[in-house]
């Protein structure tokens, strides 16, 4: 039951009534677009030989030539004391450069089929009105990657690609989940009534190794209008990693730059939808300057 | 005293954003613990996956045991090239790690294809591209493994296992034997030789059992291994163009006098 307070006001209701339904919704749309075309290209593939992306999100190959591979598989198997083949490595640099580019998380809120699980878990618990959370130390996750890459150079096996859930949903999707989905169940009970954004956010050893990946890219989302800000809190309750945010949105005094510089974010760019005085935009790294010219 | 420096340097600390020494070394220590028990159960769950593996029959090619989970990729690619449909890739309570290619010969089995169509697509080399004649592939071999059951050692001449095999008279052969029931006839017991065997599992579809006789089992399950120090005379023999120990002495046989030698 969602408690008064809550069915007061919905997250993002003015921007809602402020710029309209598509527009309030543009980045989620998108991305949603953007995950399930993925899935379905290579389920395409797969079921009708349509060979425009052939594989799966761990390797794959585009019409049948272009290699991609994921470069956090790769560093298992090279951890495993395995040296991939060329095929395999080429495609892992293809990847690598892609989102060192765009910004690594990027494939958490556009690619990964897990985001879609967590999202809608981070959903049910705003409308039923859960608050009740288990505090989970962001850094785990990096414990996370140190683990999936320690244990196969200790045992010699990709220990993490076995329960892997994101390489298992989105392979599964394509090729049958099987007995998968319980471990995929296990992630949306553990976000929605144990610890809210427990799996993306605080536990994925991929999240973390593309958090990594992606420090230097060129793609940010910018509070460029902090001044507008009204503290409304909108986008603190949608947004994945809120700790990042603070420091953008109140860092105008310190002179803290109001370019999400933080690895966590995902751009997701869901603040941007949410955000009734479009406060939030999506640029890249360089436009630190543009505030201050205002 | 030290609780009153320490709520100090707390507060001090939480004013400034920046975690104390001791918050520190909490978490890292929290963390530790909690990525060392997931790790100890993840061992636990690899060491019982890999228990479970010598069941699952991998596609040709494929780097004998942990060589081969190491380098696959687990992308389906094979899966998706294979064109009899074949191969598929485990989901998480298979018998055979998740996410990599196996198949079940009594389902599908390996059709053998000319230009071997999953390695050429295997991007990692977990399925080797050093395979270029299919006929060297050891995805398995088939053992008998029901002597009792299997209907040419009932002295029936079944044979399908032996006329199914791509390899006939090569990787399984039929070899006569008496037939001690009726005295007279023969049992053609089908034999099957796992240096030619490529473990594709023709036979083991193909049995006309209700449970298959023959069965395709992986090579290191299959297979016993001799003690390094056995040595075999006869190769021995062959190896050094002779016997390495002495002749054996010929003693003269001596008979009583006057008694008749046959």
């Amino acid at each position: 039951m969602p408690t008064e307070r809550q069915a007061d006001r919905r997250v993002g209701a003015e921007a809602l009534a402020q710029l309209g339904w598509w527009h309030a919704h543009r980045f989620l749309l998108l991305r949603r677009f953007c995950q399930l075309s993925i899935l379905a290209l290579f389920a395409a593939s797969f079921w009708y030989e349509l060979d425009i992306l052939k594989g799966n999100l761990s390797s794959s190959t585009v019409l049948n030539t272009v290699p991609l591979s994921d470069p956090f598989v790769l560093a298992q198997i090279i951890a495993s004391g395995h040296w991939p083949a060329e095929t395999a490595l080429l495609g892992g640099f293809i990847v690598l450069l892609f989102y060192v580019l765009i910004g690594g998380r990027s494939y958490c809120s556009w690619v990964c089929p897990v985001n879609i699980v967590t999202d809608a878990a981070s959903w049910l618990r705003r409308r039923l009105g859960i608050s009740k959370t288990t505090r989970i130390s962001n850094s785990l996750r990096y414990w996370m990657l140190g683990l999936s890459l320690l244990l196969p150079m200790l045992g010699g096996l990709l220990i993490w690609e076995l329960v892997n859930p994101v390489s298992l949903l989105q392979r599964g999707l394509i090729f049958g989940l099987g007995s998968g989905w319980v471990l995929i169940a296990m992630i949306f009970m553990l976000d929605l009534f144990i610890s809210q954004r427990a799996w993306c956010s605080h536990l994925c050893p991929m999240g973390a190794f593309y958090g990594l990946i992606g420090k230097l890219s060129v793609i940010r989302i910018n509070a460029r209008n902090r001044e507008r800000c009204d503290d409304c809190m909108d986008c603190y309750k949608v947004c994945p990693e809120p700790q990042i945010l603070k420091p953008v949105l109140k860092g105008a005094a310190n002179s803290v730059s109001p370019i999400i510089f933080a690895s966590d974010c995902t751009n997701c760019s869901r603040c941007i939808d949410v955000c009734a005085e479009s406060v939030f935009e999506i640029n890249t790294r360089f436009t630190t300057e543009v505030e201050n010219k205002k | 005293m030290k609780q009153t420096m320490d709520k100090q340097r707390h507060s001090e600390s939480s004013a400034s954003k920046a975690p104390s020494r001791r918050q520190f070394f909490t978490d890292v220590a929290r963390g530790a613990s909690a990525a060392g028990m997931v790790g100890l159960g993840l061992t636990a769950w690899a060491s019982s996956a890999k228990r479970s593996d010598p069941q699952a029959i991998r596609p040709p090619g494929a780097l004998s045991g942990d060589d081969f989970l190491n380098a696959c990729l687990r992308c389906g690619l094979c899966v998706e090239d294979c064109p009899y449909d074949t191969l598929k890739l485990a989901t998480l309570f298979d018998p055979a790690p998740s996410g990599t290619p196996w198949f079940e010969a009594r389902q599908v089995p390996c059709e053998m294809c000319e230009d071997i169509p999953c390695v050429a697509a295997c991007p990692s080399g977990a399925l080797d591209p050093a395979l270029q004649n299919i006929d060297d592939a050891r995805m398995g071999t088939a053992v008998l493994i029901d002597e009792k059951n299997c209907l040419n050692f009932q002295g029936l001449r079944c044979d399908v296992c032996y006329r199914v095999c791509p390899l006939i008279d090569e990787a399984i052969t039929l070899e006569r034997q008496r037939n001690s029931r009726t005295g007279k006839h023969a049992l053609f017991i089908p034999t099957v030789h796992a240096d030619i065997c490529t473990g594709c599992g023709k036979c083991e579809e193909a049995c006309v059992l209700d449970e298959t006789a023959i069965k395709v089992l992986p090579m290191a399950l299959a297979s016993g291994s001799l003690g390094q120090h056995y040595r075999l005379g006869w190769e021995e023999k062959a190896r050094n163009g002779g016997s390495l120990v002495p002749e054996q002495l010929k003693l003269e046989i001596r008979r009583p006098e006057n008694s008749n030698a046959n």
